[in-house]
């Protein structure tokens, strides 16, 4: 089934040509806007204060979940297989490590996000403070992880799922080089491309969500010195609630500049 | 030796009757928004007691603040960074809602609305947090005054501890006449461990004058710090999802002026002034081995602003001279340092808080005068001092890791000036022997009496504003309107409530009251929708929703509502 024609429609080109440049450039031009417009609302919105005895379990396996997850995805979409075979990685080898681990994480992120679904649901205040925004990512996430694992599951039993090695791969990888490989993608089995769709809605959407706190994970917190001294003269413009002057601004205080321009 | 500068308070717990003014107003100022509901930036606790949030001194069980590793270094009591990065997901030891209180508001519109019948309508609690009819079960202040002691009085972690030492608890018949006031800020600390715990780095501590803010913009509402601060004082926002904590009034200290707990205080207890302290011993001075140690170490901070050579080290960082000038006036220095009567809350957490309290020697007064005793003589106060253990000790669990001899010199100190100044009021010769036996002057004493019983707005204010120079670098300054959107915009962003640019404070409160006035849903309820909070309602006018709507029949029948028109109500400023 590797690397087996199939006719590139109109269809396919838009899809897996076009759509992926589209939910890059939300993603990225989302984050950066949002961003430079909104530090206030850029938060976890915890909400720990209201309910911790299930919170306690759920979040951090979804968070781990999700992590190990994560790092599944980029194994298996960025390493070539001539690299994992020139390492006498054998296919099944490598089939049943992705599936073992694979498994694990994934069935711990489902469990993880149920529960705090759950909770959300069912604790009033949690419920009270979940926004539609919130409702509509939430499809959009637990979609994604489901599509993830029915294709994951559906290819253990089912063989004529191909192998996304040669074909989701290849094409994830074309993207970043700008030559999108259109007809690899349009190979996947149909669940891969649910999948992909899917987690497609889920990346256009991600920065405009409370998930952006994810690009603000605090690594730095290992290396930062405790104590934080900030001068206010030293303090990047931009930050606080003085507005930004210009260069080309003229020269005044604020209040004085606001009644110039004003009529 | 590094100086900088540091804005401190003394609170001097004789003075305060436990009025709540300071909360009130501090409340009213600063926490009457969405999301702060349960939030009491200043709070007052009647000790003994459980205090705000409950039993929030309990650090085996909330890990607040630092110890001792075994090489002898700080490190927090929760936990090294790495463990702080694993439990971000579910912050290990953060108190609930339940731990502090579930906020609510009454559903006054039933009074007016209810139809006629024999029961008296009532106004129902309704949840700030649910919207839902809740039951009223514990408050910011719900242990207060000796009613809530005697009920609770056993929780106080402090009494547990005190107990357990002293393995006698016939004693607690004493201890529940036993009682004082403690009002609480945040500590704005020399080590504060709120801050080492952020992992966003989001909360700093000003160069120019130690006050400790968090950065609304850069937290991400990891809540570390919330479990990091050892007097729980740094709250979440459970709307906008960030972290916030009492500001020092930052912008009225900038200005000159006094935070609105210390201008409000009724009985004048609050003193504002600033140290001079070396930053570059701070960490040495929170390390020392002994927990006892740390109120010494934490004195040995604070440097003599009248030594010529503090002086020379303080201009070479910069600081001004008005600034030097109030340090040698600071009435925050003469009692924490010259006269040695006000003691740090806690300093066996390590953070050297900078909230420093007058211990109460009412307790050993009210005693004596009970038994008959005159309780301003000074045998009698020197007598009752020593052999009054339980007060004392339990003074010297809040204020000196348990020393004891700290906590009796400091009441001597006061007994003593209450003794020698009688004298002179009485027109008697003064007794200088009093003076002597605590080791000070007729004259330090009269000095003493001066700061604690009579001194001015003046003196016990003395707070050094911002440089004008550096005006433009001020939090507040520009037009109140100069934001998006400008007036009426509130705190609305893209993304809903609580998004976008924070509102600067001087209008937020304006804002938010205006927001809560007009707002359809205050509490998730719809049946209060369209209402005026009475609370929030400054009696002038008739805002929209203050009355029910009539209907065109009413109208015809009824003759217009003698609404309060402007200018028929007095407002009390006025007649103040």
């Amino acid at each position: 089934m590797d690397g087996a024609e199939v006719p590139v429609g109109i269809w396919d080109v838009l899809l897996w040509g076009v759509l992926p440049y589209i939910v890059l450039a939300f993603f990225i031009g989302g984050t950066v806007w949002r961003y430079r417009y909104d530090q206030f609302g850029w938060t976890t919105r915890s909400s720990q204060l209201y309910e911790s005895r299930l919170l306690r379990w759920a979040s951090p396996l979804f968070h781990f979940g999700i992590l190990a997850v994560l790092v599944g995805h980029i194994v298996g979409l960025v390493i070539p297989r001539a690299w994992t075979d020139s390492l006498g990685v054998t296919e099944d080898m490598y089939h049943v490590m992705a599936l073992g681990i694979g498994s694990i994480a994934g069935i711990g992120t489902l469990v993880g996000i149920v529960l705090l679904v759950y909770r959300r649901r069912t604790t009033g205040p949690v419920f009270m403070a979940t926004t539609k925004n919130d409702k509509f990512m939430y499809v959009l996430l637990v979609g994604a992880i489901l599509a993830g694992l029915a294709v994951t599951a559906i290819s253990v039993f089912d063989h004529s799922v191909t192998d996304y090695r040669s074909t989701v791969s290849p094409w994830f990888r074309s993207i970043w080089i700008l030559q999108p490989d259109v007809a690899a993608m349009a190979a996947a089995s149909l669940g891969f491309k649910v999948h992909v769709l899917w987690a497609f809605a889920l990346f256009a959407v991600w920065p405009f969500t409370r998930l952006v706190h994810a690009f603000t994970a605090p690594l730095h917190y290992l290396f930062r010195p405790y104590i934080v001294y900030r001068s206010r003269d030293s303090r990047r413009p931009g930050r606080g609630t003085v507005p930004v002057r210009r260069g080309w601004d003229p020269v005044g205080t604020p209040d004085r500049e606001r009644t110039r321009t004003r009529r | 030796m590094r100086i900088m500068a540091q804005t401190a308070m003394v609170m001097a717990l004789d003075k305060c009757i436990g009025c709540h003014t300071c909360s009130v107003t501090c409340k009213q100022a600063w926490t009457n928004r969405a999301g702060t509901e349960y939030v009491w930036f200043n709070n007052v606790e009647t000790r003994p007691g459980q205090g705000y949030p409950r039993r929030y001194e309990d650090q085996e069980k909330w890990r607040g603040g630092w110890e001792l590793n075994r090489r002898g270094n700080l490190r927090l009591k929760s936990g090294g960074r790495l463990a702080k990065m694993f439990g971000i997901f579910a912050s290990p030891v953060q108190p609930e809602l339940k731990d502090y209180y579930e906020p609510w508001t009454y559903d006054y519109e039933n009074l007016i609305n209810a139809p006629a019948g024999d029961d008296f309508p009532v106004a129902r609690p309704k949840s700030l947090i649910t919207g839902k009819d809740t039951r009223i079960s514990w408050s910011a202040n719900w242990d207060d005054n000796l009613g809530g002691t005697a009920g609770s009085g056993h929780l106080d972690p402090i009494v547990e501890k005190v107990r357990r030492e002293s393995e006698d608890k016939v004693r607690f018949e004493f201890e529940q006449t036993f009682m004082f006031y403690l009002p609480r800020i945040c500590e704005h600390c020399l080590n504060p461990s709120c801050m080492a715990s952020c992992p966003s780095g989001a909360i700093y501590k000003r160069a120019e004058d130690g006050i400790v803010l968090v950065d609304q913009d850069r937290c991400r509402g990891w809540r570390q710090c919330v479990t990091g601060c050892p007097y729980k004082k740094i709250y979440y926002n459970h709307k906008s999802g960030k972290a916030e904590k009492c500001t020092f009034c930052y912008p009225r200290v900038e200005v000159g002026i006094p935070t609105v707990c210390a201008e409000t205080c009724v009985g004048r207890l609050r003193y504002i002034g600033i140290f001079l302290y070396d930053a570059d011993r701070v960490t040495e001075a929170a390390s020392v081995p002994d927990e006892q140690d740390l109120y010494e170490a934490q004195l040995d901070l604070m440097m003599d602003p009248h030594d010529p050579a503090v002086i020379e080290a303080a201009r070479a960082e910069g600081i001004p001279e008005d600034w030097l000038d109030a340090a040698r006036r600071s009435p925050v220095y003469k009692l924490a340092k010259e006269m040695r009567v006000a003691l740090p809350l806690h300093p066996e957490y390590r953070t050297m808080p900078m909230v420093w309290y007058v211990p109460p020697l009412s307790p050993v007064v009210d005693l004596l005068k009970d038994q008959g005793h005159d309780g301003e003589d000074a045998e009698n106060l020197f007598g009752a001092i020593e052999s009054l253990r339980i007060p004392v000790e339990y003074l010297a669990e809040l204020f000196t890791a348990g020393d004891t001899r700290l906590v009796t010199d400091v009441l001597r100190r006061l007994a003593a000036m209450r003794s020698y100044m009688r004298d002179i009021t009485l027109g008697r010769e003064a007794d200088e022997s009093i003076a002597r036996a605590v080791g000070m002057t007729g004259a330090q004493v009269q000095e003493m009496y001066r700061l604690m019983a009579i001194a001015k707005y003046g003196e016990r204010y003395v707070i050094p504003s911002a440089h004008v120079e550096d005006a433009h670098n001020l939090e507040e300054l520009g037009c109140s309107l100069d934001v998006d959107g400008g007036p009426g915009m509130g705190q609305m962003g893209g993304f809903g409530e609580a998004s976008g640019r924070p509102v600067p404070v001087a209008q937020e409160t304006f804002m938010a009251l205006q927001a809560r006035q007009t707002a359809d849903d205050p509490t998730g309820n719809t049946q209060l929708a369209g209402r005026v909070n009475l609370l929030n309602w400054d009696g002038h006018g008739t805002p929209e929703g203050l009355f029910p709507h009539r209907t065109a029949e009413d109208v015809g029948q009824v003759e217009e509502p003698p609404g309060p028109a402007d200018g028929t109500t007095t407002r009390s400023g006025e007649t103040a």
